[in-house]
C-alpha cells in the first residue's frame, strides 16, 4: 500500500515537471535559462539550458528508456538524482561489480565517456548501450541534472 | 687463435640463437596468455550484457501478459500482443542458450507484480494507454540492441540486429496502430 503510494506520488511528481518543462519552453523556446543559480556545476542545485532539457527527456526516452526509469529498477537502475550522484549506489539495484566498484561521481564528464564507451570505462559492467551522437548525449544528461537539480528542490 | 674465436664466435652464435629461441617462446607464452585473459574477459563481458538483455526480454514478456489480461485490449489485438510476446521468448531462448554456452548463469525473471509496479500498469486506462507504452517498450528495445551491438563479441553481433529487427517490427505495428505517421527521415532507430 505505501509502495503503491509512493509510486503514485513519484509519477505524479514526473507528470508535473514534465508539465512544467513543455509550458516553459514555449514561452521561451531557444533562451538559455538559469533554472537555479549554483557555484560552478558540481554543487547542486545546477543551472540547466532549458531548450536541452525538452530534448533530452524526449531522447531519454527513446534512448534509454528500454532499460531505464526515473523512478524504478528496470533492466538498469532507476535514474532520478543520479547526476551528482556517486556510481553504483542505489540501494536496492542489483549492479555488476564492475559498477559496484566503480569510483566515480556522475558528472557531465563522467557520465559523457560512460556514454561514448560503458564497457571501456567501467570493464564487465552490464550496461554495453553506446550513444554515438555527442549532441544527443548531451542533451540527456542535461536533462539528467535537471532532474537531480528538480529533486533537490523539491526535496524542501 | 684462430680455434679460440672459433670457439668465441660459435659460441656467441649459439648464445644469440638461445636468446632468440628464448625470447620467442616468452613471446609466446605472453601473447598466449593475454590471448586467453582477453577471451575470459569478453566471454565474462558478453554474459554481463547478453543478461541485461535477457532481462529485457523477461519485462517485453511480463508486459504482453500484463497486457493481455488487463481487460483493455479488443480480442483481435490480444492476439497481436500474444503473437509479439512469442517472439520475445523466443529471444529469450537464444539469449539464455547463449549465456549458458559461454559459462555463465541466465538472468531471472522477477515476479508478474513486479514488472506490474515498475511499468506503472496500474495507470493504464485503455487500449490507447496499453499500446502506447508498448510502442515506447519495443522502441526502446530495438534502440538498445543497436547501441550495445559494438560492446558485445562478434559472435554475438548477428543474433543483436535480428533482436533489433523483431523489435523495430513491432514498434512499426504498433505505431501504426496508434495512427502515428510514418517518419519521413531514414535512420529510424540507433
Ligand atoms: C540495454 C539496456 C540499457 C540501455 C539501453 C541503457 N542502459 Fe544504462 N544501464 C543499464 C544497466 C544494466 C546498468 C547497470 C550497469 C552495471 O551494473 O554494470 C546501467 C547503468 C547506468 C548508469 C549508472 C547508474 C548508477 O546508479 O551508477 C547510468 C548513468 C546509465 N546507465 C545511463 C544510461 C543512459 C543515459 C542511457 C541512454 C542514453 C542508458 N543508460 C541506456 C542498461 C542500459
Amino acid at each position: 500500500m505505501k509502495k503503491l503510494s509512493n509510486v503514485i506520488l513519484c509519477f505524479s511528481v514526473v507528470l508535473i515537471s514534465s508539465s512544467v518543462v513543455a509550458k516553459d519552453s514555449v514561452n521561451s523556446s531557444g533562451r538559455e535559462i538559469t533554472q537555479v543559480t549554483s557555484q560552478g556545476d558540481s554543487v547542486p542545485p545546477y543551472a540547466v539550458s532549458e531548450q536541452l532539457v525538452v530534448k533530452g527527456e524526449e531522447l531519454y526516452k527513446r534512448r534509454c528508456g528500454g532499460c531505464h526509469s526515473l523512478d524504478n529498477n528496470r533492466i538498469g537502475p532507476r535514474h532520478r538524482d543520479v547526476y551528482g550522484r556517486k556510481a553504483g549506489t542505489v540501494a536496492d539495484y542489483k549492479y555488476s561489480k564492475a559498477l559496484r566498484n566503480l569510483d566515480v561521481i556522475w558528472t557531465d564528464q563522467t557520465l559523457d565517456e560512460w556514454l561514448v564507451n560503458p564497457t571501456a570505462f567501467a570493464k564487465g559492467t552490464s550496461m554495453g548501450f553506446r550513444l554515438k551522437k555527442a549532441d544527443e548525449r548531451h542533451a540527456i544528461i542535461e536533462y539528467l541534472k535537471f532532474l537531480s537539480s528538480a529533486s533537490s528542490a523539491n526535496a524542501q | 687463435m684462430s680455434n679460440n674465436s672459433m670457439i668465441l664466435s660459435s659460441r656467441r652464435a649459439f648464445l644469440g640463437a638461445t636468446g632468440k629461441t628464448l625470447s620467442a617462446t616468452a613471446l609466446a607464452m605472453v601473447v598466449g596468455s593475454n590471448i586467453k585473459t582477453a577471451a575470459a574477459a569478453d566471454a565474462s563481458q558478453d554474459i554481463e550484457i547478453l543478461n541485461a538483455a535477457i532481462a529485457l526480454e523477461h519485462e517485453g514478456i511480463a508486459a504482453y501478459q500484463i497486457a493481455a489480461t488487463s481487460g483493455l485490449l479488443d480480442p483481435a489485438v490480444v492476439d497481436i500482443g500474444v503473437t509479439f510476446q512469442g517472439h520475445h521468448k523466443g529471444h529469450r531462448d537464444v539469449l539464455v542458450k547463449a549465456v549458458e554456452t559461454l559459462g555463465g548463469k541466465p538472468a531471472e525473471e522477477k515476479s508478474l507484480g513486479a514488472y506490474a509496479a515498475d511499468l506503472k500498469a496500474s495507470s493504464l486506462k485503455n487500449q490507447v494507454d496499453v499500446l502506447r507504452l508498448a510502442l515506447d517498450l519495443e522502441r526502446g528495445a530495438a534502440n538498445a540492441y543497436l547501441g550495445l551491438i559494438p560492446s558485445l563479441g562478434p559472435d554475438y553481433h548477428q543474433v543483436a540486429a535480428q533482436m533489433a529487427g523483431d523489435e523495430a517490427f513491432h514498434a512499426a505495428i504498433l505505431a501504426n496502430a496508434l495512427g502515428q505517421p510514418i517518419p519521413k527521415a531514414a535512420l529510424m532507430f540507433g
